[in-house]
């Protein structure tokens, strides 16, 4: 359904998107994940034909989106970043617009909102502006706005970002229901994101693509990536060199001393057994333990771990 | 086709969403009324062509203020992504934000029409100005609306689109009066005046209403809105 072939994306002397390659088969719900900056962002404006790429070649359901943007753009549904809509326009006046645009015959308009309405859950925000809602319906009013003309192919970037955790849970849940007979990229900077609402994932990091697969197998990669924060009175040098002694201890930073207390921050592979060892080494050399607890991931480790992981397979 | 009109229909109804709508129309026909009237009970004119001489000095300020927001706003809150990536073609777009300011300057001028009504009806009006008058009123108008979409389309900020604006119609509007005519070259004169948005409106204003003056707007709105495809083009280029 979407091809796209070694993608170059610049801009001046910043290159956003470094060659990437990747195919998403019909029916997929495919999760971009990367940190800020990744360039996921530029990738869908690519897709939506919003801004041509420099180099390779990027097609949606069989049209060049170079050469037959009109065709691309009829078969995808977009929501860019931060769902801008326009503020001072009424829900149903919008949706009007956009079944205009899409080619809606008049005659099967109304009924195709109505269905819309029902599926995104804003019938109870229609008669007012898009401005004066809650960033939740506003998410769900830019939903409705992808799916007038049952597009194939859904394009979300960042759909749930500045949303509260309820808000989260059911635009994550209308995303899984109307994904089900469509094909669908959504971007994310959140890891669990993509965990529950996607099928495949691919993670970019500086504009490369460094990982491409379920999100059970990326959760195994990640893995290796847990944590520990570790808070101790004690002779600096030798904790460093016990706490990197314990075999499950990938990497070791120091992340602050006061006083006599230092708090070191342990990449390990298994927080569990690392936890316990850290522990015993304290009672042995009797030094004071004040803080021990695993800490959860951060994106950018996982990243670390799967870039590094990739460069020693090669 | 189908797209010009959905984008001018939106447009169009921005305005009166917004009540730029309603404030524009209200200042507009008091002020030309105002200006209209007060010389015809001072002295018992029944004539339109004080009100229709003033009209390129409301519609410098009017127009940029009608057309400062058609891309300025959408630039800013970034709706801009969500209609290039519609089905929209750039020119459909570019066309539909021109004819939506273009319907609500024609609705001012329509609504001036109980003017001349009463005018007609105290005295004889002679007809052939007062069309050319309004004729001449919409070419002009049109002219600054395209100027005017196309500035909006090269900034994020609705202020600066709107005192750009201002100061290029009146530079194009001033280029052909006699006291900067008098002072350039004599070459050059001509082709200021034959450029400048002043010289073709006094002719038709006096209701000799020639081919080339409206060929003349006619380019000068084409050349605009062309212009404003490519600076919306633009963005696939950087
Ligand atoms: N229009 C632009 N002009 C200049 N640089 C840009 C532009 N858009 C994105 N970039 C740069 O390209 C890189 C990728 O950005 P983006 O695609 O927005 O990343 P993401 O969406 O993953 O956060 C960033 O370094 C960003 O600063
Ligand atoms: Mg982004």
């Amino acid at each position: 359904m979407i091809e796209v072939r070694n993608c170059v994306k610049r801009f001046g002397p910043t290159v956003a998107v470094r060659d990437i390659s990747f195919s998403v088969p019909k029916g997929e719900i495919l999760g971009l994940l990367g940190p800020n900056g990744a360039g996921k962002t530029t990738t869908m404006r690519i897709l939506t034909c919003y801004m041509p790429a420099d180099e390779g070649t990027v097609s949606v359901a069989g049209y060049d989106v170079a050469t037959d943007s009109v065709e691309v753009r009829k078969r995808i549904g977009y929501l860019p970043e931060n769902a801008p809509l326009y503020k001072e326009m009424y829900a149903l006046a919008f949706l009007d617009f956009i079944a205009r645009v899409r080619g809606i015959p008049a005659s099967k308009k109304q009924s195709r909102i109505d269905d819309i309405i029902e599926i995104c859950g804003i019938k109870e925000v229609l008669h007012k502006r898009i401005g004066e809602m809650s960033k939740g319906y506003q998410q769900r009013v830019g939903l409705a706005q992808t799916l007038i003309h049952d597009p194939d192919v859904l394009i979300l970037d960042e759909p749930t970002t500045g949303l509260d955790p309820n808000q989260i849970k059911q635009i994550r849940d209308l995303i899984k229901e109307i994904g089900r007979e469509k094909t669908v990229i959504l971007s994310t900077h959140i890891l669990p994101e993509v965990q529950a609402t996607t099928n495949r994932v691919l993670i970019m990091d500086y504009g490369r693509l460094v990982a491409d697969g379920t999100p059970d197998e990326l959760s195994k990669k990640a893995k290796g990536a847990e944590s520990l924060v570790v808070q101790v009175r004690g002779p600096e040098e030798s904790i460093s060199d016990l706490l990197t002694g314990i075999e499950e201890v990938t990497r070791l930073r120091l992340a602050d001393s006061e006083e006599e207390f230092h708090r070191f921050e342990l990449s390990v592979t298994n927080g569990r057994i690392a936890a316990e060892k850290v522990f015993s080494i304290a009672v042995q050399e009797g030094w004071t333990l004040r803080e021990l607890r695993p800490e959860s991931q951060s994106l950018e480790e996982v990243f670390y771990e799967l870039t590094m992981g990739e460069r020693e397979e090669q | 086709m189908r797209n010009i009109f959905a984008v001018a229909r939106r447009e169009f109804q921005g305005y009166f969403n917004s009540l730029i709508a309603y404030v524009f129309l209200v200042i507009y026909l008091l002020l030309t009324n105002w200006l209209f009237f007060r010389p015809f009970f001072l002295n018992g004119q029944a004539d339109m062509r004080n009100m229709f001489a003033i009209i390129p000095w409301v519609f410098l300020f009017f127009v940029p203020a009608i057309t400062m927001r058609l891309w300025a706003e959408e630039k800013k809150i970034g709706t801009m992504e969500l209609l290039m990536t519609l089905p929209i073609k750039d020119s459909e777009a570019v066309l539909g934000k021109f004819l939506a300011a273009l319907g609500l300057l024609a609705t001012a001028l329509i609504l001036t029409f109980p003017t001349p009504i009463i005018v007609s009806t105290l005295g004889n009006l002679d007809p052939g100005p007062m069309w050319g008058a309004y004729l001449g009123s919409i070419l002009i108008g049109a002219a600054y609306l395209a100027i005017g979409v196309f500035i909006s389309s090269l900034t994020e900020n609705q202020i600066v689109a709107f005192i750009i604006s201002i100061v290029v119609i009146f530079l194009l509007y001033i280029m052909g009066n006699d006291m900067v005519l008098f002072s350039a070259p004599a070459a050059f004169a001509s082709v200021l005046e034959f450029l400048s948005l002043g010289s073709h409106f006094d002719s038709i204003g006096r209701g000799v209403i020639d081919l080339r003056d409206i060929m003349y707007y006619l380019s000068v709105i084409v050349f605009f809105l062309y212009l404003n495809i490519k600076s919306v083009e633009s963005r696939k280029w950087r």
